[in-house]
Order: C-alpha cells, then sequence, then structure tokens
C-alpha cells in the first residue's frame, strides 16, 4: 500500500504522530512540567529512565514528562504484525507528589489532543503494575477508550525496594495505539507519522520504522550472538558491580567529603545496569535462558538496579 | 429525629471490591449509631456505591442520646461527715463522682448510713458523636489492596480519597477523613456532568440530586438497567439473546455511574476460531457479553455497557471504536492459531525443557515424565480393577498435556491452557480420547465444575494434580493457613471430586500409591487429602460436620463409599431409635475408656451367666452382626441402618438394668467384652458415637 493511499483513508482531521507528542508535550509543558528527551540508553519502559526510577526515590517534588522508545525483543514480529512492535513509543509523565486533580487534569490531556469525551466511553479499570527486577510497584488502572487501553496510570508505592514519600503518579500514553486510535486505521504501520503542510504528503510509520522493526526481528531471534552477548552482560555486570562497591563504601564514609560523594557516577553505574537488563532481554527472545538460569540472572539485574536506587538515595540524603 | 447522609468520594475503587466495601461500611454506620444509641427503633438504613463513592443514608437518626441518671454509693456518712462539715473523703468521692459536695446525699440501707451521689450525664449530640466517630470507621474499612497517596503517609486506602459529604438533614457535620473536610458538595458523572460541585441541600434528596448529576448510585437500579437494556439492545437482532453471564453484570455494575449498552459486531469470518478463544477474548479481555443464536452458537455481535450515554453520532463512533479493538484482537487470535499449527504439538515436547514448572523441582518436560510416571500406575490400578479405557489414547494425552504451553495462544490466553491443547490436538488429528482428555484435563476448576466426561480425562486429571502435589509437598511448599499460592488446595478438591462423581474404581490410598510418595512424605499427602475429603462432605456435599466425622472414622479411602454411607446415617439420624443408638454408643466409648484407664480387663460375655438384659443384648447382636455385615457389603446402608436402630430396645433395657462395672471382676469383664463386641459389630457404617444427639 502506498503512502499516498493510506493517507487518503485516514481521518484528515485527525493528529499525525508526531502532532500527538507535541500536544501531549504542549499540555503537560503548560501545567509546570520538564519536557526531557528520551533516554539513551535501551530501556523496556519508559519507567526504566533515571528521569523515573531515580527521580521518584527521595523527597524533592518533580514533573517530568518524556516520549520514551521502548524496547521488548522478545515483542518483535518482523514487522508482520499490525498490532505488536519490538520498539514501541511511550510518552512517560512522572507528576511528584500527584496533584489532587490528576485524573481532571489527565482528561483534559485527553481532549487536548482531540479526543471529545462526550462522545467517547472512558472507564478507568483496576490495574496494578511492578517491575520485580527493579524492586518497583505500585496501584492503578488501565485506561479504557472505547475498549482499548491507552493508558497506564500508576501510583507508585515502592521503588528500587524502598517506600517511597511522597508518592508519584506515573502516567503511561501508549502512543502508537492513541494513534491508530485517533487516525483509524488497522495497522500500526498505517499510521501517518507526518504530513508535508505544503504538499499533503503523508509520511507512514511503516516508512519510518518498518526497517528497523524486520532487521531487529533477525537479530534478536536469529543473529545475535549468544556467547558475546552473555560475555557483554557479565563485563557490564562487573563493572557496575566493582562501582557499586566502591559507592557504598564511600557514601557511608565519614571521612568523605560532601564534594566526593556528590561526584561520584552513579548515574553511569544505573546506564551499565540498564544495559544488562537489554542485554537479558535480547538473550531470552533468543531462547537462550534456560530455566534454571532465569531466575538467578533476573536476581543478578534486580541486585544492580536496587543496588543503584538504594546508593543513590543515600547520596542525594548526603 | 433526622437523616444522616455519609458520601466518600473515591478515585475509582476496583470493581472487585465495592460490594464488600459498601456492606462494610453500612454495617459500621449501623453499629456506631446502635452502639451510641442514636438509632431510632423504625430507622432504615440504606446503602449506595459505584465506582467512584461509597455511601450510607440513615434515616431515623435520634438528634441526641437520651440523658442517663446513675446513683453512686460512697463512704460512710459517719467517715464522710465530721460534724456536720464535709471531710478529704466527702471531697473525693464528690470529685469522682463529678458533683459539688453540697450535692451530696444521705442513703441508708440494709448496712447503715452512707452517702449517696446522683450523676446525670446529658446525652450527647448526635452531631458530636458522629463527628467524633466516624473517620476511623472509614478509614477502617477492609481493602484487599491498599495504597497511600499523601506526603507523610498518613492514610493507607484503596484509592485516594476526594471528597467527603456529611449532612444531618441540611448541615455539614464539621468532620474531617484523610485530610479532606466534609461538605454538602458531591460530585456529578466526569464526562455528563462535568466538574462542577452538586450541592445536596439534605441528605434525604441524595439519590435525587445525584441522578441529576447523571449518577445512578443505587446499585440494584444499576443492575436492572443494565440487564434491560442488554435485553432491549439484542432484540435489533433477530432471534439473538446475550449469553447471560453473572459474573460479568456485577463487574459492569461496578465499573459504571451512568450505564447505556450498544451492540457491535464483528465479521463473520472470525466464527470459525473456537467459541472458547472469542469468549475469552469477548468477557475477560474486553468486558464485552457474547450474543448467540437461538440454536445456542455464536452470532458476530457483541454488546459492550459504557459508562456514559451518547448521540447517535457518538454511539457510531463508540461502536466503531470497540469493534476496530475487537477484530484486532481476533485477527491476533487468528494469526496466532494459523502460527502454532506450524509446530504441531508432538513436536513441542522438547521445548517443554524451557518453561519452569517450579524452580526447585524442575520444567514442565520434567513434570510430563512424571505425570506419564503416575499415570501408568493410576492405568494399572484401573484395569486391575476391571474398567475398560483407551490406554495408549491416556498416555498420549499425558504426554502432550503441557505442549500448549509453548504455543502462542496460550501465551496470549494463559487461562485457556489445557483448552488449547485439546483444540489443537482435535485439529491435529490426534483422535477424539487425546483431545478431549487434553482439554479436559484442568476441570473441574471449581467446586461447582462437573469432572471430566471420559475416563482418559478423569485419569489425567488425577495423574497431573497427584503428582503436583506430592512433589511440593517434598519440597516443603504444602498450603500453610490462608497461604496456598500453588493452588494444591484446589488441585486436590478436583481429585477428591473426580473421584467422587466419576466411576473410576480407585481409592485415595490408589491415587496416593501412583504418586510414589512414600514415608513422610505419603502420610502427609493423604492426611490432606482426607482433610479434602472432609471438605468435600460438609461444603460441597452439605452433610452435618458429625455425620461427616462419623463416616469417615470408619473409613476414608473408597470416596464415594464415604458418600453414600453419609447419605445413608444422614437419613437414619432423623430416627429417635437412631439417635438412642448414637447415645448408647457414646455411652459405651466412654465406659471402655474408663475401663481402659483403671486397668479393667475386658472379657468374654460367654465366661459367666449373664444377667436376663445382658444377655438379651448379647442374642440380639450376635444375631444382627451376620445381617448388618452383609448390607455392609452389599453397600446397602440404609437397611443396614435401620437393622441397627432395631437393637435400641436391648440396649435401653441394658442400660437401665445392668451396673456394667460390676464390683465382680469376672462379670464387670463379661459386660465389658459384650459392649466392645456391640461396638466393633456395628462401627462399619460410621462411628455412631461421633453423632451429636439433643
Amino acid at each position: 500500500m502506498s503512502s499516498t493511499q493510506v493517507a487518503s483513508s485516514v481521518k484528515p482531521t485527525a493528529l499525525t504522530f508526531q502532532e500527538l507528542l507535541f500536544r501531549l508535550q504542549g499540555f503537560w509543558a503548560e501545567r509546570g512540567c520538564v519536557l526531557q528527551q528520551p533516554y539513551d540508553v535501551e530501556v523496556g519502559a519508559g519507567t526504566m529512565a533515571p528521569e523515573t526510577f531515580l527521580r521518584v526515590l527521595g523527597p524533592k517534588p518533580y514533573k517530568v514528562g518524556y516520549a520514551q522508545p521502548s524496547r521488548r525483543p522478545a515483542d518483535g514480529r518482523y514487522g508482520e504484525n499490525p498490532n505488536r512492535l519490538f520498539k514501541h513509543t511511550q510518552f512517560q509523565l512522572i507528576l511528584k507528589p500527584p496533584p489532587v486533580n490528576v485524573q481532571e487534569l489527565y482528561l483534559q490531556s485527553l481532549e487536548a489532543i482531540g479526543i471529545d469525551l462526550s462522545r467517547h466511553d472512558l472507564k478507568f479499570e483496576e490495574d496494578n503494575w511492578e517491575w520485580p527486577a527493579g524492586g518497583a510497584w505500585g496501584v492503578g488502572w488501565q485506561v479504557m477508550l472505547d475498549g482499548l487501553e491507552i493508558t497506564q496510570f500508576t501510583y507508585f508505592q515502592q521503588c528500587g525496594g524502598m517506600d517511597l514519600d511522597p508518592m508519584c503518579a506515573e502516567l503511561t500514553y501508549g502512543l502508537e495505539r492513541i494513534a491508530a486510535f485517533l487516525q483509524d486505521v488497522d495497522s500500526i504501520y498505517d499510521i501517518v507519522w507526518a504530513r508535508d503542510p505544503e504538499t499533503g504528503a503523508a509520511v507512514t510509520y511503516g516508512e519510518v520504522r518498518l526497517a528497523e522493526e524486520l532487521q531487529f526481528s533477525v537479530y534478536n531471534f536469529e543473529l545475535g550472538d549468544v556467547a558475546k552477548l552473555w560475555e557483554h552482560f557479565n563485563l557490564y555486570e562487573a563493572e557496575a558491580k566493582t562501582l557499586l562497591e566502591k559507592a557504598n563504601a564511600l557514601l557511608v564514609s565519614e571521612t568523605a567529603t560532601a564534594v566526593e560523594k556528590r561526584r561520584f557516577p552513579l548515574l553511569a553505574t544505573y546506564e551499565l545496569a540498564l544495559k544488562c537488563s537489554h542485554l537479558f532481554n535480547i538473550l531470552d527472545a533468543r531462547g537462550a535462558i534456560s530455566v534454571t538460569e532465569r531466575v538467578g540472572v533476573i536476581g543478578r539485574i534486580r541486585a544492580l538496579a536496587v543496588g543503584v536506587a538504594k546508593a543513590y538515595a543515600l547520596q542525594q540524603a548526603s | 429525629m433526622a437523616d444522616f447522609l455519609l458520601e466518600i468520594g473515591l478515585e475509582e475503587v476496583p470493581a472487585r471490591m465495592i460490594a464488600g466495601a459498601e456492606v462494610e461500611l453500612g454495617r459500621r454506620v449501623r453499629e456506631l449509631l446502635t452502639r451510641e444509641r442514636l438509632l431510632a427503633s423504625d430507622a432504615r438504613l440504606t446503602t449506595y456505591s459505584t465506582p467512584r463513592r461509597l455511601a450510607v443514608l440513615a434515616e431515623g437518626v435520634l438528634s441526641s442520646q437520651s440523658d442517663t441518671e446513675e446513683q453512686l454509693t460512697g463512704p460512710s456518712w459517719k467517715v464522710a461527715f465530721k460534724d456536720g462539715a464535709p471531710t478529704a473523703a466527702a471531697e473525693a468521692f464528690a470529685k469522682k463522682a463529678g458533683v459539688a459536695v453540697s450535692e451530696l446525699e444521705k442513703v441508708t440501707n440494709a448496712k447503715g448510713e452512707y452517702v449517696g451521689a446522683t450523676v446525670r450525664r446529658a446525652g450527647r449530640s448526635a452531631a458530636e458523636l458522629l463527628t467524633a466517630e466516624l473517620p476511623k470507621e472509614v478509614l477502617g474499612i477492609y481493602w484487599a489492596k491498599n495504597m497511600y497517596w499523601r506526603a507523610g503517609k498518613p492514610e493507607r486506602f484503596v484509592r485516594p480519597l476526594r471528597w467527603v459529604v456529611a449532612l444531618l438533614d441540611a448541615s455539614v457535620l464539621p468532620l474531617e477523613i484523610a485530610g479532606i473536610s466534609a461538605g454538602n458538595a458531591s460530585r456529578g458523572h466526569r464526562v455528563l456532568h462535568g466538574e462542577k460541585p452538586v450541592a445536596l441541600s439534605d441528605a434525604k434528596s441524595y439519590c435525587e440530586h445525584l441522578r441529576a448529576a447523571r449518577v445512578v448510585v443505587d446499585t440494584s437500579e444499576r443492575r436492572h438497567s443494565i440487564r434491560k437494556a442488554l435485553d432491549a439492545t439484542t432484540r435489533s437482532v433477530p432471534g439473538a439473546r446475550w449469553r447471560e453471564d453473572a459474573p460479568l453484570v456485577e463487574t459492569v455494575v461496578h465499573l459504571t455511574e451512568w450505564p447505556t449498552v450498544i451492540l457491535g459486531s464483528f465479521e463473520p469470518e472470525y466464527l470459525a476460531l473456537p467459541e472458547e478463544v472469542l469468549v475469552t477474548v469477548m468477557r475477560d479481555h474486553q468486558k464485552y457479553f457474547a450474543v448467540e443464536q437461538e440454536d445456542g452458537k455464536l452470532a458476530p455481535h457483541f454488546l459492550t455497557v459504557l459508562n456514559t450515554e451518547v448521540d447517535d453520532e457518538g454511539c457510531d463512533i463508540v461502536r466503531h471504536g470497540n469493534e476496530r479493538v475487537l477484530r484486532a484482537r481476533f485477527k491476533d487470535a487468528q494469526f496466532f492459531w494459523d502460527f502454532d499449527q506450524k509446530t504441531p504439538l508432538a513436536e513441542r515436547l522438547e521445548s517443554l525443557k524451557n518453561v519452569t514448572f517450579q524452580k526447585e523441582l524442575g520444567s514442565y518436560h520434567w513434570k510430563t515424565q512424571e505425570n506419564l510416571r503416575v499415570a501408568r500406575e493410576l492405568a494399572a490400578a484401573t484395569k486391575a480393577a476391571g474398567l475398560e479405557f483407551d490406554e495408549p489414547a491416556l498416555m498420549k494425552a499425558v504426554e502432550l498435556a503441557k505442549t500448549d504451553l509453548t504455543t502462542e495462544l496460550v501465551k496470549e490466553f494463559t487461562e485457556l491452557q489445557g483448552v488449547i491443547g485439546g483444540l489443537y490436538a482435535r485439529a491435529q488429528h490426534l483422535g477424539e480420547r487425546v483431545s478431549l482428555a487434553i482439554y479436559d484435563q484442568y476441570t473441574p476448576a471449581s467446586t461447582e465444575d462437573d469432572a471430566p466426561v471420559s475416563v482418559e480425562g478423569q485419569l489425567l486429571g488425577i495423574a497431573d494434580r497427584i503428582q503436583t502435589i506430592a512433589a511440593m509437598f517434598s519440597i516443603g511448599s504444602a498450603p500453610t493457613g490462608s497461604k496456598d499460592p500453588f493452588a494444591l488446595r484446589r488441585a486436590a478438591n478436583g481429585i477428591v471430586k473426580i473421584l467422587a462423581e466419576s466411576e473410576l474404581p480407585l481409592a485415595l490410598g490408589d491415587v496416593v500409591a501412583a504418586s510414589g510418595a512414600e514415608g513422610a512424605n505419603k502420610e502427609q499427602v493423604t492426611a490432606f487429602l482426607r482433610e479434602r475429603l472432609h471438605f468435600y462432605l460438609k461444603d460441597v456435599r452439605c452433610f452435618d460436620y458429625d455425620v461427616v466425622n462419623a463416616v469417615l472414622a470408619a473409613g476414608a479411602d473408597d470416596i464415594r463409599d464415604a458418600n453414600a454411607r453419609a447419605e445413608a446415617l444422614s437419613v437414619a439420624r432423623k430416627s429417635a431409635d437412631f439417635a438412642a443408638i448414637s447415645a448408647a454408643f457414646k455411652r459405651i466409648k466412654n465406659i471402655l475408656r474408663q475401663a481402659e484407664e483403671k486397668g479393667f480387663a475386658l472379657g468374654s460375655p460367654k465366661s459367666v451367666t449373664l444377667a436376663a438384659e445382658a444377655q438379651q443384648l448379647a442374642d440380639a447382636a450376635a444375631a444382627l452382626a451376620p445381617e448388618v455385615t452383609l448390607l455392609r457389603q452389599a453397600h446397602a446402608y440404609a437397611k443396614a441402618l435401620a437393622e441397627i436402630a432395631t437393637l435400641r430396645p436391648a440396649v435401653d433395657a441394658f442400660f437401665d438394668k445392668v451396673m456394667v462395672l460390676d464390683p465382680d471382676e469376672a462379670v464387670r469383664g463379661a459386660h465389658l467384652g459384650l459392649i466392645d463386641e456391640v461396638l466393633r459389630s456395628f462401627s462399619g457404617i460410621a462411628d455412631f458415637s461421633e453423632i451429636v444427639t439433643a
């Protein structure tokens, strides 16, 4: 199907994929949020980016929003399934502490992206969230619009194995789903990503991303070198562990100065942990994680992620 | 007399928790009002709930407690007053009683003259008491899962509390719950009414005000209107009806404040997918009601309950949106189905090595090998008892039973595990007996379900469950208290139910033996299954607890036999003769226990000349015993019990006239021997001493 044919079948008034993101960013920027760029290390979800995982720790209020390409190697389908992606895009929002009208604000954000709520059915249905490897969980809802889950809404309760105070609200908008819904297309690949305002020519999601979906599926399922992936994993893990040991000694030391503590690279340590998490996901998609290994490897990642979170909390307090 | 309204406004409460919380709030408010003597005798309490609120309206609340008066008696008059002047003792008593010394009175009673005081307590007002007591009642409500939302974590609740309405008639009670001051402003439907507050003029008009704000607060009214709307909407499809689903109705009742219903459709070609998959997608994933034709087959339609009301254009939009989602899900299911067929079940055995059954035990590949071992034992025992079945089909089914775990469709619809395997086996022409056994492996899933229909399915179900139970017990993962993370009780209930409701010639002991459990493990597993049998007879078959105890004391291995004995005993116990026999057996047991404690030996009834009544009992028992034994062997329990009841005159006369523990050792021994024999001869069906008699 050529892009012009697709464009003609798309609702002309619907937002393009990029306009959808602009609108959400604009809406939340107007409500005082910091807009961040996507984190530039592979993550499985916006939650894993440090702007969420580490910022929710400690007492400091923070409001931030960012689009986060989220990689889940096992979900890849070679670009053949119209509803599934190896890499999808979340618009992730953290409101710490949650404002009392957080749900009303959320509904306004839907109006801002062109959803006339008087002509739709909206429900907040119980859906609790957890990321065991990050020692993180919360309670909340999946927000259903005409039977489609468009947002995960979570009140974080714990992160890095630590109780949070204050809490924060996490809103995760599934951008591909929302765009396909708004544009009323049956395949994610038919979503109009951008439209030239002068010519009206559309560029589709497929044109932008299909090759990536296909090639990464081939890599993740077929060609990823299992031995090398394990080597990478072990290298990243070893370095992260060494750094964590140093951090833990330094942060409790009575002789170390505040400056020494502040400059310790926990953020870099966390990136190493994220690398391990991503490598695990590829190995998993490759079918290279055996039954007996699986729980153990998740435990190793958890030790790193939770270890960094605990050290980070100490660093913030010092 | 006043009307009292409490409404707590919440962010959307999980549907599954609302009904229980509504009842609990009503109970707590009723108990509070009762405890504080604030409830008029003709008072009426009504509770309401929606996803965003819990409310209780109490009509007939007294404006205050009645005053009370109490007489207190203090020290003797002489101690309290010296020369007419109050002493320290008088002052202390007056202080304790909360009255002035001048108000103390002289009380004369039998013992002399004392100081007295009349304490009058003014009743407190309803407003004051409710204001003080309600917050802790509300925050005490039980929730299956709680959260914190405020800084400093001052309270836990199901979801953030956003508003409180507390009205006594028209006046606001100045209470505060979770940092929210009560007012008279409720909130309406999020979209149909919007954010503007709904001011309530008084407690009584709660429902009307909320209805005007597009919220139906009465759950039974919502339930009724949803059912009516489902009926009415389905009528647009000739001959169709919506598939009854009471749990789903309850869910949507608790997901809506202003429910309406829309009919949607899907392409008829998806009806080629198995109905189980279609219904699971619609019901479990989308909360849609399935629609069926007159012949009971699915029609290409669904019903969705909205939490809003939309105009005609809105209807089209919402219908279109829901159809889009359903189509995508069906398309996925179709994709998975087709994809899965590329790798037949038989080729999936090896990949079960990558699916964990239990990390300390092994993979599902290991589990399958174990199940095969257990199934072979069960098959042998079944054949030995003469029941015919297709053994190769059973072994094939056991071997393939878990292979659907590796299919995409099961990864997507985990709740259809087993069912999908059965459907795939059929599609792959593995034979109807194999397919059906795999399909039914998890039935019965609950005590309401039926056992699998085929012998192969029954044996597979038992083999899988007993292997799991014995293996989990062997690594110390038996259920404790309310904790049963591996659902072993449900597994054992399944075994008991299959044995009880099938024709399998297997007893619990055969099943445990087949599992290979040994030593302490075997004892634990046996005790666990017995406990589940007890549960089955008492809570599923609803026999009286004493009947269950009596029956199981006489044998707990053959489940259908235990059930039949319990049935007979439940009927027999109603006769007066039988009740007397039960009482007598209890007495016999007590006497024998006492005799044992005192070291009295049992003798033969034939060794001495017995008193007439004792001899009559011996004769009656001797005459009856062979017949009862025959009847028991023939499972003619009702008849056997009726026969035993005929012993009553002899038993009564014996206990009436004979001193059992006779001072003469030989006579005593003969008596003890006699009653011991009576007890043993007639306790084969049930231990009657367990029967509770009035």
